[in-house]
């Protein structure tokens, strides 16, 4: 039976990850009538936590990006938390020590100050640096949140400035790693969002991990006035005449709405829209296994006092869905004991490889056993990843956990496990029908970052500046 | 009748909410606001909210550029407080 509530919302938002209480922080804070409809039992979605035992895990943030100081004005990171009445102060950042890039036969290294990488780069590639410093000069005058901004190529627009195939590789490793939802390659735009997040302004982690963010924006929403309910997943977007009027949630109760902000993807939100729509977007490709691994001794003591290591084994980066369950050539490989001050008693690390969706999947289906030996196979890949890095095995591990692609999809609902989302954007966060906005991945700003600023943008663009 | 510096008081409040990691103390009433403070368009916007949330202010977007700085603040908004007393 169908219950109908009739108290009607301005605006529904789907999600209660980082954009969609971002979003649902400014609604509310101009006394708009929210409700946020999350399908899971806690909030986050694709950067969120769990627990086993004594132990917290984050999912997702291997640090964040945007780093700013108590001096830095006009970066992303001051427009979010002015936007959201934030102080900095309250994330307790602790910047990472250095991070880097290893390839087979060159390795650089950057911190949150640019001139590591620029000095890093002159003495590896002596012959690009005018280029690169000619690129950085470009990317710094680039408007890149621009929503007009037109869909150009990243690596057609490097090659004007860098000719080593080589280094643009190693430049666009972790930009690609760390958001993009396009194999080899990614939008100019998106390109530089990453750019300046990561190699300008730099990596850190707040006390507490991600458990920190979510707390901060869910007190901010609950002091606005804002509800959350959790365990309400959104079955159907319901429209009239190509206009938003209700969402109907666990497929009973109707909830009506002059506004819906989507972040739970484009193609997940067309899946759910009543009416059939035509060209619906692609589902993504990327997808990842990460083993979290807790040791004895602290990395450091074992020899690695880096905070990330990308890590390629191959000349070329292929940032691409693997032919195999996991690509165990390249990965990311986290340490989150690394960063300037150490919040944990034991060693962590994490190392996160591309993986391919079906295939697990396929395996999953197929039988538990099976599913359970190939992460176990992951497991043993990450052991000899850590090798490679550098790390001496003489560390007991106290305990491992490894997730896969389809575990992804069973917490965030993202269709193929992508962890980036579609490669169709809707940069200005409209759809076909009146008063249905994306914001978060599918919008397309980047990072844990981005998705806040879209939320707020998305929200202060479409249902705030209208209301003036 | 609302005095001059009590509009001023009111405006200050709203930005220290605004600008929380600047110091709003030391302004210099003549200089435009975007110069002393890491303000954008979006939180002159905010402003402009602020004002209606909690003074029943209304300011037309033709009217935003009044805002420029604290002494055209005070000029625009003193009648529209004292209209309302």
């Amino acid at each position: 039976m169908h219950r109908l509530n009739h108290s009607k919302v301005d605006c529904v938002i789907i999600g209660a990850g980082m954009s969609g209480l971002a979003a649902g922080i400014r609604l509310s804070m101009y006394d708009k009538k929210v409700v946020i409809l999350e399908k899971h039992s806690i909030s986050g979605g694709l950067n969120s936590y769990y627990s086993r035992g004594k132990r917290k895990f984050d999912v997702g943030l291997h640090a964040l990006t945007n780093t700013i100081t108590q001096d830095d004005r006009g970066k992303p990171f001051n427009k979010l938390l002015k936007q959201l009445r934030i102080p900095l102060g309250e994330f307790k950042l602790s910047p990472q020590n250095y991070s880097l890039i290893q390839f087979p036969e060159q390795t650089l290294k950057f911190t949150n100050q640019i001139e590591v990488l620029i000095e890093d780069i002159n003495r590896r590639f002596p012959k690009e640096i005018d280029g690169f410093l000619g690129l950085l000069e470009y990317i710094k005058k680039f408007d890149e949140v621009n929503l007009n901004n037109e869909t150009v190529m990243a690596k057609l627009v490097v090659r004007n400035f860098i000719k080593d195939e080589s280094l643009i590789e190693m430049i666009f490793c972790p930009l690609l790693i760390y958001g993009s939802a396009w194999e080899n390659d990614m939008d100019f735009s998106q390109f530089v969002i990453m750019f300046k997040s990561i190699f300008l302004e730099g990596f850190s982690r707040p006390e507490g991990g991600v458990r920190t963010i979510i707390d901060l924006l869910l007190k901010k929403f609950s002091e606005c006035g804002g509800e959350l309910r959790f365990k309400s997943e959104v079955t159907r977007i319901i429209s009239d005449n190509g206009k938003v009027v209700g969402v109907e949630i666990n497929g009973g109760e109707i909830i009506e709405c002059d506004n819906i902000l989507s972040s739970m993807g484009l193609p997940e939100t067309f899946g759910i829209l009543d009416q059939d729509q035509k060209n619906h977007p692609r589902v993504g490709n990327l997808s990842f296994t990460e083993s979290i691994i807790i040791t004895d001794k602290k990395p450091r003591d074992l020899g690695i006092d880096a905070t990330i290591i990308f890590y390629n084994n191959r000349p070329q980066y292929l940032y691409q869905k693997p032919q195999t369950l996991f690509d165990k050539e390249s990965a990311v490989v986290c340490f989150p004991n690394n960063f300037i001050r150490d919040d944990f008693d034991e060693g962590i690390m994490r190392v996160t490889n591309i993986a391919n969706f079906d295939l697990w999947n396929e395996q999953l289906l197929l039988s538990k056993e099976g599913y359970k030996d190939h992460k176990d196979i992951v497991y043993n890949e990450s052991l000899n990843i850590l090798k490679n890095c550098g790390l001496n095995s003489t560390h007991e591990v106290l305990f491992r956990d490894i997730f896969t692609p389809t575990t992804i999809k069973r917490y965030t609902g993202h269709f193929g496990g992508a962890v980036y989302g579609s490669i169709d954007k809707s940069r200005n966060g409209t759809t076909k029908i009146s008063g249905l906005y994306i914001c978060g991945t599918d919008q397309g700003f980047l990072g844990i970052v981005g998705s806040m600023l879209s939320g707020i943008s998305m929200a202060n663009l479409h249902i705030l500046s209208g209301s003036l | 009748m609302v005095t001059n510096e009590e509009v001023r008081t009111k405006v200050l409040d709203i930005i220290a909410d605004i600008a929380l990691d600047d110091d709003v103390n030391d302004l210099k009433d003549e200089v435009a606001l975007r110069e002393q403070l890491d303000l954008d368009s979006m939180d002159f916007l905010d402003i402009v909210m602020e004002l209606k949330k909690r003074h029943k202010i209304e300011v037309p977007q033709e009217d935003y550029t009044r805002l420029a700085s604290m002494q055209s603040c005070v000029e625009y908004l003193a009648p529209k407080f004292n209209a309302q007393a």
